[in-house]
């Protein structure tokens, strides 16, 4: 077996939970480093949107913004902001929506505002929400890739930029929010999945060589654990190959 | 029609103290250029616009020529942070910064309505995150035909409005392709418009995908090649990436900072 890294794991494993043909709103990062691995692998048909109006973009190299030439000169069709938001998003034609977090609670809450201190007077200020409210409010699920510490995985969130299950079974509907929440979190250490009954976020796999243990340590909350905790399986020759051929197209763009 | 102006007159003329200005751009055709004149020029007391403030808000902020912020995602595109935004926030330097934070859905649609003379957008945003309790021109409005509750937004209609496209011809009407984000819509909701161009042609050959702004809808146009740079021009420039690194390194600092201001923006001429 070959060597890789807990990000390495992360992301394939991130990559594998996205399904072929479906359409999916990806943000720069992690989420575009997997969503292309899965479209150079498994998914060729995994239609990706970047908000900044790129629909059924097929980049050759990572891009480095969401705004990058390549995802212009390779999609489908390159449409207004406006529309990405209304057209697209709003009315629930988007699968998948893939995000991260600054900070995240145990029901899938997003903070990427402000941490400590106030809002108007914070320790640390974020770049704020961009399209994610929205894209946890009308996706149809959405997968959170984000490395797994407590103090990203937290309690209570200083700040809820986006809303996951909110306070708890229920929420959504209240909300009047029409997509399904994050169903998946994906982190470097394994993988939690909302539970249907409680929409609690419940580790369900592992990372092969991670604890238990060592996951609890790494959420600041009483980790929930599934009775049929499985071991994800580790990345595949290809999978990591791909994965390197495409960091590497990123260093040499930039 | 638009007249054709130079970049520092077009910014003496059009961008005054305390007016709410928008730089729009989506990582794409970014009105550096612009950005640095008004900075040379030390304009003070802006209300500045813009649906993804970087690297050139930052500029700007870091120079005290901004009082007010009104965005949705605030970041070093690709790379971090903006630590002069960071500090204006966390620290008030050079000036405090006031925010008013919305999401991107929220600040297109502003635009849009902005652009569509009607004082408000509605959409299916913002519930059940803290933005509203932060934002008060965040609110909620009942469907006249439904009943069902929405978001209402105001519009927002810039004073000035200030992009870069790739070309225009000599009657003013600009032409922009590639990725053109809510450039469309910040200019149409504007009262006045500079639009900065690669390229002053005789005739603007079609090219897929463009957005024509006519030239009797745009205020002014400046001849200001390379003006997007770090950012890129589709056709025209690829993004400097190693600047947008550097940027991180340069603005940690304040000292740093200000001696990158003042040599490469403050003494430097206008493009054009």
């Amino acid at each position: 077996m070959s060597q890789y890294t807990a990000d390495e794991m992360m992301t394939v494993a991130a990559a594998r939970q996205l399904r072929d043909g479906t359409a999916c709103f990806v943000g720069i990062g992690l989420p575009s480093t997997a969503a292309n691995l899965a479209r150079a692998t498994h998914a060729p048909e995994l239609v990706l949107i970047y908000e900044s109006g790129c629909l059924g973009a097929k980049p050759d190299r990572l891009p480095l913004s969401i705004g990058d030439g390549v995802l212009a000169d390779t999609a489908d069709a390159v449409i207004p902001v406006p529309e990405v938001f209304n057209y697209w998003l709003q009315p629930g034609r988007i699968d998948v929506g893939f995000l991260g977090a600054a900070q995240l609670d145990r029901y899938g809450n997003i903070n990427t505002t402000v941490i400590g201190g106030d809002y108007t007077d914070p320790k640390v200020r974020l770049p704020g929400a961009g399209g994610a409210p929205e894209i946890a409010a009308s996706c149809g699920e959405v997968v959170v890739i984000v490395r797994q510490s407590r103090r990203t995985f937290t309690e209570r969130v200083d700040f809820v930029t986006s809303v996951g299950y909110g306070a708890g079974p229920g929420d959504r509907a209240r909300l009047g929010l029409r997509g399904g929440g994050p169903r998946t979190v994906i982190t470097d250490l394994g993988i939690l999945e909302a539970d249907p009954d409680s929409c609690e976020l419940t580790l369900t796999r592992l990372h092969p060589g991670v604890t238990v243990e060592r996951a609890r340590e790494a959420t600041g909350w009483p980790l929930a654990v599934a009775q049929d905790l499985s071991t994800v399986e580790p990345p595949t020759a290809e999978e990591l190959a791909v994965l390197r051929a495409l960091e590497a197209t990123m260093r040499a763009a930039a | 029609m638009a007249k054709l102006v130079s970049l520092a007159d077009g910014v003496a003329e059009l961008v005054r103290d305390g007016d709410t200005v928008a730089l729009e751009g989506f990582t794409h055709l970014i009105p550096f250029a612009a950005g640095h004149e008004i900075i040379r020029q030390e304009r003070r007391d802006l209300t500045l616009v813009r649906m993804t403030p970087d690297v050139v808000y930052d500029q700007l902020i870091g120079a005290g020529c901004a009082r007010r912020l009104v965005f949705s995602w605030g970041g070093n595109p690709g790379v971090g942070s903006l630590h002069r935004f960071r500090d204006a926030v966390q620290n008030s330097w050079p000036v405090p910064l006031e925010l008013e934070e919305h999401s991107h859905a929220g600040m297109a649609n502003r635009y849009v309505a902005g652009a569509s003379g009607l004082p408000f957008a509605v959409l299916r945003g913002y519930t059940g995150t803290d933005l509203p309790r932060h934002t008060t021109n965040i609110r909620s409005i009942d469907c006249p035909f439904t009943g069902e509750t929405l978001t209402a937004v105001p519009a927002l209609n810039p004073d000035v409005t200030v992009v870069h496209a790739q070309r225009a011809d000599r009657a003013g009407n600009v032409q922009m392709w590639g990725i053109t984000g809510v450039q469309k819509e910040a200019v149409l909701a504007a009262r006045r418009s500079l639009v900065t161009v690669e390229e002053i042609v005789d005739e603007l050959t079609p090219v897929p995908g463009q957005v024509v702004l006519p030239g009797w809808a745009v205020t002014a146009v400046a001849h200001v090649p390379g003006g997007a740079h770090p950012s890129y021009a589709q056709g025209y420039s690829v993004r400097d990436n190693a600047f947008y690194v550097a940027w991180d390194e340069i603005s940690r600092d304040r000292d740093t900072f200000q001696q990158w201001i003042e040599r490469h923006v403050r003494k430097a001429e206008a493009k054009a």
